[in-house]
């Protein structure tokens, strides 16, 4: 049928990284463009990524421990770390599903490997959050919280979810060209997984059956996995990397064959 | 060495290109479902291309001329792999410059600066690369005083002539032009000729699609006539040309 196709697996995988490699600089220009684009013209610019998660901090603190009442300790730190690594995935995947559409006079026009769009995104998103880690490290020093040598292992939480959100971003980058409702149904479905994930609740306070249902919740176990290192300073057993792990690789496997098998067509849709 | 001993570039192999025209376009998933369920998803077909077969050799110049909706601009699309052909395959050996649309790809409210590197690396350079070239774009493009000024601001013919500064300053095995040098002022036209006809003298090899017989025949050398999606005719620029206005002027459809 067509070249591709008839080509040995083996060089279509060679073609795929030579692409890949090749198309690295233009990941590395959508990323500084979605940055410069995104605090173009406010007066704080890139302060705005640090800024932003302690002023969502202070008020979701002074809200659920007035008003509800949490005994959870250090609970500006417990919400923070909560907070950054949720709008990291909130971000990324409903950045990554306009990805396609959004670039669609470009992919009618050059040949460009379209899994950059989505990628971009997600790496653009994964930048802010690192920005926001400095909001971290500063609640850390204002809250006195002890600091232990856990924290330096910060970065493999964030690896799995960085794969994770991969996989979603593309995903949904590629189901969103078919079906555009899925734009609005997300925005509903992160919400709710928002409060399904304990952020700014304690796991310990739902009911038996919600906390075996947790178990089945990535973001759970990736949030938890960076405040046993960047709270409690030990390093979660086996069950939870196996969590971490599984889901991460399971999610990307299943976005890179969707995207792969949706691709082919965009064109004719976006 | 004749142009027939020069090695193959783009092999076009029986390429057909179907595209549903959907009767009811169903743009939503509940939309879908149900229609499948009712059975009532039909298409109308559509071919724009219809078993088209040429070959391109290294350093030729080639024309694809027709009418509006021939399926020119599906066929440079197929060959710069934009679209994927619904049968038949098309291979292209060596690097591709694009430019079925000038401009494509660049960012509204980055200035000219950060376009170039954008639209460079749309091409696949990178930083480095466009850092080398940056001077002679700026300088071909003729911005030099409005290179930090975002694009929006830019007049069309700006936008046009930045595009064809950076889309022409690579050095491509394979140039694919689609219509766009209808833009731009005369001058500038002119210049554009002048360096595709410098890259041509170079070894790079031109795909293009334009309207305008006249430069047709003074850039190219061969000249396939595509008719509804059906390679008519192929051959010399001259005989190619004359033959397909001869057919226009009998009021052909």
């Amino acid at each position: 049928m067509d070249n591709a196709a008839k080509q040995p697996k083996n060089s279509q995988y060679k073609v795929m990284m030579t692409h890949f490699v090749q198309y690295m600089p233009l990941v590395r220009e959508l990323v500084g463009r979605d940055l410069k684009v995104k605090y173009r013209r406010s007066f704080l610019g890139y302060v705005w990524s640090v800024l932003n998660p302690l002023l969502m901090m202070i008020v979701q603190t002074i809200i659920f421990s007035y008003m509800f009442r949490t005994d959870i300790p250090n609970y500006p730190l417990y919400l923070i770390c909560g907070n950054t690594l949720f709008t990291f995935f909130n971000e990324s995947a409903n950045m990554g599903l306009t990805s396609i559409i959004y670039n669609a006079p470009l992919i009618k026009k050059v040949y460009i490997p379209k899994y950059i769009f989505p990628l971009s995104r997600v790496v653009s998103s994964f930048v802010t959050m690192s920005f926001s880690l400095a909001a971290v490290v500063l609640v850390m020093l204002l809250t006195r919280s002890p600091i232990y040598w856990t924290i330096l292992l910060f970065w493999i939480p964030l690896l799995f979810l960085l794969l994770f959100c991969c996989g979603i971003a593309l995903t949904l980058a590629a189901l969103t060209v078919y079906f555009r409702d899925i734009q609005h149904l997300f925005s509903v479905i992160t919400l709710g997984w928002m409060y399904a994930t304990p952020i700014f609740y304690p796991i310990e306070q739902l009911p038996d059956f919600a906390q075996t249902l947790m178990k089945f919740n990535p973001m759970y176990h990736y949030i938890n996995f960076f405040r046993n290192l960047v709270m409690h300073g030990n390093i979660p057993g086996p069950n939870t990397w196996i969590a971490c792990i599984f889901s991460s690789l399971v999610m990307l496997c299943l976005g890179l064959w969707v995207f792969r098998k949706l691709q082919r067509n965009f064109i004719l849709y976006v | 060495m004749s142009v027939n001993e020069q090695p193959v570039i783009v092999d076009v192999n029986h390429v057909s290109m179907r595209f549903n025209l959907a009767t009811e376009k169903t743009e939503t998933l509940k939309e879908t479902l149900v229609k499948r369920l009712q059975g009532k998803l039909t298409f109308n077909e559509f071919y724009a291309l219809k078993d088209v077969s040429f070959q391109v050799r290294k350093g030729e110049a080639v024309a694809l001329i027709g009418r509006n909706g021939s399926g020119k601009s599906t066929m440079l699309k197929v060959v710069a792999g934009v679209m994927y052909p619904s049968q038949g395959g098309c291979t292209v050996s060596g690097s591709i410059a694009p430019m079925i649309e000038l401009g494509a790809g660049f960012d509204m409210d980055l200035t000219a600066r950060e376009n170039i590197y954008l639209n460079g690396a749309v091409l696949g350079h990178d930083r480095e690369y466009m850092d080398q070239h940056f001077e002679n774009i700026v300088e071909f493009s003729e911005l030099r005083d409005f290179i930090d000024v975002p694009v929006k601001n830019f007049s069309s013919g700006m936008v046009t002539r930045l595009g064809f500064a950076i889309a022409t300053e690579v050095t491509a095995d394979l140039l694919v032009v689609d219509e766009v040098l209808a833009v731009g002022d005369f001058m500038f036209q002119l210049k554009c000729l002048d360096r595709l006809n410098r890259m041509l003298a170079n070894g790079t090899t031109l795909l293009f699609v334009s309207h305008s017989s006249e430069q047709v025949r003074k850039l190219c050398s061969r000249a396939i006539w595509l008719d509804h999606g059906v390679k008519r005719g192929d051959g010399p620029v001259d005989e190619v040309c004359t033959e397909y206005e001869e057919a226009m002027r009998r009021g052909e459809q």
